[in-house]
């Protein structure tokens, strides 16, 4: 089955079975990944679903969108490769997808 | 030996949350989650909205999916509790069983108003506060021509919203002089009037409904003024009540919701509470306030877990809110009670996105931003940590 490794603030590496048909988000929380919330259940209302997507992989996964680049754009911890898990619609094709977790979720 | 035991009673937003946190928080005895709707967790937000609009599943609303629960070792029962024994440590469920707890905590939620009309009994009236609600609604929409909700708050409009897009004509009658008298500036009322004219929906304001007539089914909803409007069916959504039988049953002080202090402890250190049903008091606004909000249900009931496992979390964050209406993405941050000044980023009268500021002494102390998330996450941060901002700074808006 296909994976995606979150890695959260401080290294600790959490694998996670990749199911199409779910969002990121919501493949972290089935999971019981900490240090995502998903507050808004996936509206992209909240923004405590940031993950940090491995630049290797940010071609396949895609970037962000206008509105999720509104959402992150006041985040300190924003990156380049920053998405808001709960508007990635996973793929099988993402097996050995790494994401890196933010300290804080806000 | 004996296995201590979390026995939380409502498994919507707050208990859900509350039992993975539980489990976050390294509880290790048994977690029993106690609800009486049969349905995993599912959420609420999307029921007036995506459910209504026959656009998601109920499958796709669960909060987590059921395998979570079996993985993480919380037993999710279908039962409704008639009572608690605080002294003897027990729960009674209404099949006559009862259930042992060590640590307790009440996530009762809230129910939908009634409308206390006569005629809200006919068939064709309804409320929408869970999926049953909403399926019920769904199928009677499918053979109705006209709609009229009772209630221009959050819900009464979604709902509009919603039953547009099932292409019915939609009546909303609210009983004050604006829709969302209760919640924002007249001018964010006036906006979404037009927003709702616009698609169609007929708005009437100052409406005070007398009756609800009819034979066995609504046939027409009657106001104050004589009037008789034609109503295929009739939805409610005049607000609702706290859940707070069970816990003023037990003993537990209830102020409008279950009292709860800054650990989202209830009267009873053994007894926590989270969500809809509790109120506290909020330092900031020199009040004790009962929200109905999503994320404030999950941070109480993340505070409520670590309380459980004898840790100690504050209830601290900033509430907020969202609606989805139309193609309108409506984000709240913070309360706006007492404001007395309004900056605007944006035309409400003209545009389709803007900002809407609040300021009580010339602090930023809420924000309603229609299509503006980045001001959405501007106000959040500003309004938590009490920035001061220039009124110039928010009429040129950090969303441009």
């Amino acid at each position: 089955m296909a994976v995606v490794t979150f890695v959260s603030h401080d290294g600790e590496k959490f694998d996670a079975p990749l199911k199409e048909g779910q969002s990121l988000m919501q493949v972290a929380v089935n999971e019981a990944i900490p240090g995502i919330d998903g507050d808004c259940g996936g509206e992209a209302a909240c923004g405590t679903c940031h993950v940090v997507v491995d630049p290797q992989w940010s071609e396949t996964v895609g970037l962000s969108s206008p509105e999720e680049e509104e959402m992150l754009s006041m985040n300190p911890e924003r990156q380049p490769t920053s998405r808001l898990s709960c508007q990635m619609a996973v793929s099988a094709a993402w097996d050995g997808l790494t994401v890196d977790l933010p300290e804080f979720q806000m | 030996m004996t296995i201590s035991q979390a026995v939380i009673i409502g498994a919507s937003h707050a208990g859900a949350q509350l039992a993975a946190s539980l489990r976050q928080e390294k509880w290790d005895g048994e977690i029993l989650l106690i609800g009486n709707e049969s349905a995993v967790p599912y959420q609420r937000p999307p029921l007036s909205k995506a459910y209504l609009a026959g656009r998601s599943t109920l499958e796709e609303l669960a909060i987590r999916n059921v395998e979570f629960y079996a993985k993480q070792n919380i037993q999710l029962f279908d039962a409704t509790v008639d009572a608690i024994d605080r002294s003897a440590g027990l729960v009674a469920l209404s099949n006559g069983e009862t259930v042992r707890y060590n640590k307790l905590a009440l996530c009762t939620g809230a129910r939908a108003r009634r409308l206390p009309t006569p005629g809200a009994d006919l068939a064709g009236v309804f409320y929408l506060r869970t999926a049953a609600d909403v399926e019920l609604i769904r199928e009677a929409a499918t053979t109705a021509g006209t709609a009229v909700i009772v209630g221009g708050g959050y819900i009464g409009l979604e709902t509009a919203s919603s039953l547009r897009a099932l292409g019915l004509e939609v009546t909303v009658l609210e009983a004050t002089e604006r829709v969302l008298q209760r919640v924002t500036a007249p001018e964010v009322s006036a906006f979404f009037h037009r927003i709702h004219e616009e698609a169609g929906v007929s708005i009437r304001t100052g409406a005070l409904v007398q009756a609800l007539t009819g034979e066995s089914r609504v046939r027409a909803v009657v106001l104050a003024n004589g009037e008789s409007i034609p109503a295929d069916i009739v939805i409610v959504g005049i607000g609702v009540e706290p859940n707070t039988e069970l816990a003023a049953a037990a003993g537990l002080v209830v102020d409008n919701g279950v009292l709860i202090d800054a650990q989202a402890r209830t009267s009873d250190p053994h007894i926590v509470a989270a969500g809809d049903c509790a109120s506290h008091d909020f330092a900031r606004y020199g009040r004790r306030i009962r929200l109905e909000s999503v994320p404030s249900a999950g941070e109480q009931a993340k505070v409520a877990a670590a309380t459980m496992c004898g840790k100690s979390k504050e209830i601290a964050a900033l509430p907020w809110f969202w609606s989805d209406q139309y193609d309108l993405k409506l984000q709240i941050a913070g309360l706006n009670t007492d404001y007395d000044e309004v900056i605007f980023s944006g035309d409400p009268s003209r545009d389709r996105d803007f900002t809407c500021f609040y300021l009580r002494q010339g602090e930023l102390i809420a924000a309603d931003c229609v299509n503006r998330p980045r001001d959405f996450m501007f106000s959040k941060k500003v309004i938590t940590q009490r920035t001061p901002v220039e009124r110039s700074d928010l009429m040129s808006a950090p969303a441009n």
